[in-house]
């Protein structure tokens, strides 16, 4: 076996490639002729955490698939760690630690043998395979969990399992994708601290979400993308003051909210009103000078206001500056 | 340049570790499931050999053999054994497999090994393999004990270690050809579709050549794999009675082997890779 190992052709070295992760032009397009991703430029650097921040369909998964082995680009060119992802999938794979989408786990093994089989998949020795796999268990709190099967985990285990995985081998790069969508608020946190931990010891993060606060919270640098491309790339205290964003006026109320939002709306230096059940949200580059004007405005409306607040610009605020929509849908 | 040539030695270095770490994978599987992976390896042959050569022939009720020769439990130990091969193939590769692209992603993590996908559908069919040739180790002396009447058999070795090797890699082979094509909502289908005409015409219950008065049949099973491992242990455990020219069984068998694998590997790249 040792003699008949797998073996792709050589790939061309790039040296002098210093950051962690390059892309050059990096496209998609899928069969139908649908753009997915449409001339990407990423530099990711060693030892960053960086976010793609960006909308359902926007493009984030496909760009990590490609950077993951595991879409073949259409056009342009992506290096992880030195080694060119699609001249040498194989050798790539080496380099980096994926927590895809959708739970993974492996469910014909427990949630101890999960970690211990990656580690030999990924060439460590029985004794150290194990020690790894003890090792981040106790660091993930899954420690009392190790003899069971990976279905009795509640949403939160099995992503924290999905990250030790991901991790277990030491890669140098480590791609997340929307790991806290559908997690609850403390299992976020927990996540968020053990990604802030890791990042600590110098471990390189790549992670998409849809959530801005992840991306302020957690990213040193934010892209945000929108159809296949990436609008504005920074951190997110620049990008906030570069786009000139928004800030907000969080208008609680009760009765008829469309009426309010269409009042509001109407008041001269408001950028963009929206509405859910409960408040009308009002974004203004100058949103605090306005709330006299607004509170006049709301009171002429059939709806009740039950409360005002203003907050900073958010990541929020700059998607809206760059594509005049939302976030969430 | 010495860089890049050790580069590609760690790398095939690596994706043969993770071929062995695979491979011991599976491993752990079975011997988790051990219970179950008896039971569905003995079940079809133990009933086909209990009703057709203990039951049939004690109540008086035998097929007989053919041309007056020998009894149907000699025509039957072949077929048996290639069917028990045949659908642990399935078994062990496709029935998982379906499920892994289909509900679940659970293949994720070994497709992200350090190996090229190929390599990770190789190790498929290898560990079906071994699976299937397990099956034919279990199922071996439960056709040699349960018939009513003993068994009039003379082994070919080399035949026979031909037949055992290839069998279990075509079957496995078989498997990962169905397992990527096949969606789940369609396993049903595949059963009435696929295994049960191919168990039922493969030539198991009859030596194809004894066919030749239903002359459409014996050419249209010619495209069943199932056949060639049937005639080869026909061949190899009771050449007593007719068969193909052995030629034609390993020319066959070597022809379905490259064909299901090439297939299987390609259907497992497109599930992986868009
Ligand atoms: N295999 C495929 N074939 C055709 N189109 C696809 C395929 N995969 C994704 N797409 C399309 O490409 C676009 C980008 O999808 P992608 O999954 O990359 O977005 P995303 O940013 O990850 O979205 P989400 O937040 O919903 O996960 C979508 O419009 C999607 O419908
Ligand atoms: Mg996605």
């Amino acid at each position: 076996m040792t003699h008949a190992g797998p073996v792709e052709p050589d790939a061309p070295a790039h040296p002098g490639e210093d950051d962690a992760v390059t892309t050059k032009r990096l496209s998609k397009t899928y069969a139908g002729g649908f753009a997915a991703v449409d001339g990407v430029d990423l530099a990711v650097r060693r030892g960053e955490i960086f976010g793609l921040l960006g909308p359902n369909g926007a493009g984030k998964t496909t760009t990590i698939g490609m950077l993951t082995t595991r879409v073949v680009p259409t056009g342009g060119s992506a290096v992880v760690n030195g080694v060119d992802v699609v001249a040498a999938p194989a050798r790539a794979k080496q380099q980096i630690g994926v927590v895809p989408q959708t739970n993974t786990l492996d469910r014909s093994l427990s949630v101890w043998e999960n970690l211990y089989f990656h580690g030999r998949y990924f060439g460590m020795g029985a004794a150290e395979a194990r020690e790894r796999a003890d090792t981040l268990l106790d660091r993930f709190h899954l420690a009392e969990k190790a003899r069971q099967r990976t279905d009795t985990l509640s949403g939160g285990m099995a992503q924290r399992l999905m990250v030790a995985r991901a991790l277990l081998h030491q890669p140098a790069v480590l791609f997340l994708d929307e790991p806290t969508t559908g997690l609850d608020p403390q299992s976020r946190i927990a996540l968020w601290d053990l990604l802030h931990a890791f990042h600590a010891e110098g471990q390189t993060i790549l992670l998409t979400t849809h959530y801005m606060e992840e991306a302020d919270h957690l990213c040193e640098r934010v892209a945000v993308m929108d159809a296949g491309r990436i609008l504005a790339l920074g951190p997110p205290a620049e990008l906030k003051a570069s786009v000139d964003a928004d800030g907000v006026v969080r208008v609680s109320a009760e009765g008829d909210l469309p009426d309010l939002a269409a009042r509001l709306a109407d008041v001269d230096g408001v950028g963009h009103v929206d509405t859910d059940e409960a408040e009308v949200r009002v974004w203004a580059s100058d949103a605090a000078a306005l709330l006299p004007a607004l509170m006049s405005a709301a009171g002429g409306s059939r709806a009740r206001v039950t409360g005002v607040r203003v907050s900073e610009p958010t990541l929020e605020s700059v998607f809206i500056a760059l594509t005049g929509r939302e976030l969430r849908e | 340049m010495t860089a890049v040539r050790f580069d590609v030695r760690s790398a095939r270095r690596a994706g043969a570790a993770a071929f062995w770490a695979l491979l011991l994978r599976d491993l752990r599987v079975v011997t988790k499931e051990r219970g179950r992976f008896l039971i569905r390896t003995v079940s079809q042959p133990l009933l086909l050999v209990f009703v057709f050569t203990y039951v049939l022939p004690s109540i008086g009720r035998d097929f007989g053999g053919f041309d007056g020769e020998g009894s149907f439990t000699d025509i039957l130990v072949p077929g048996v054994l290639a069917i028990a091969i045949l659908i642990k193939g399935i078994q062990a590769v496709a029935l998982p497999l379906v499920q892994e692209f289909g509900y679940t992603r659970e293949i994720e993590d070994r497709v992200m090994s350090p190996l090229p996908v190929w390599a990770v559908a190789t190790e498929k069919i290898v560990a079906g393999a071994g699976q299937g040739l397990l099956a034919a180790a279990i199922v071996a002396p439960i056709v040699a004990l349960v018939p009513a009447e003993p068994l009039q058999i003379q082994i070919s070795w080399p035949a026979l270690v031909a037949v055992l090797v290839l069998a279990p890699i075509l079957s496995s082979a078989l498997g990962l050809v169905l397992g990527t094509y096949v969606e789940p909502d369609n396993v049903p289908m595949m059963f009435s579709v696929v295994i049960l005409p191919v168990t039922f015409l493969g030539a198991t219950y009859f030596p194809w050549s004894e066919l030749g008065d239903i002359r459409w049949l014996q050419i249209a099973i010619l495209a069943n794999p199932l056949v060639y491992i049937a005639e080869g242990f026909r061949f190899a455990l009771t050449p007593q009675f007719p068969h193909m020219p052995p030629a034609a069984i390993l020319a066959a068998m070597l022809a379905f082997t490259a064909g299901t694998s090439w297939l299987g590997i390609r259907g497992f790249r497109r599930r992986v890779l868009s």
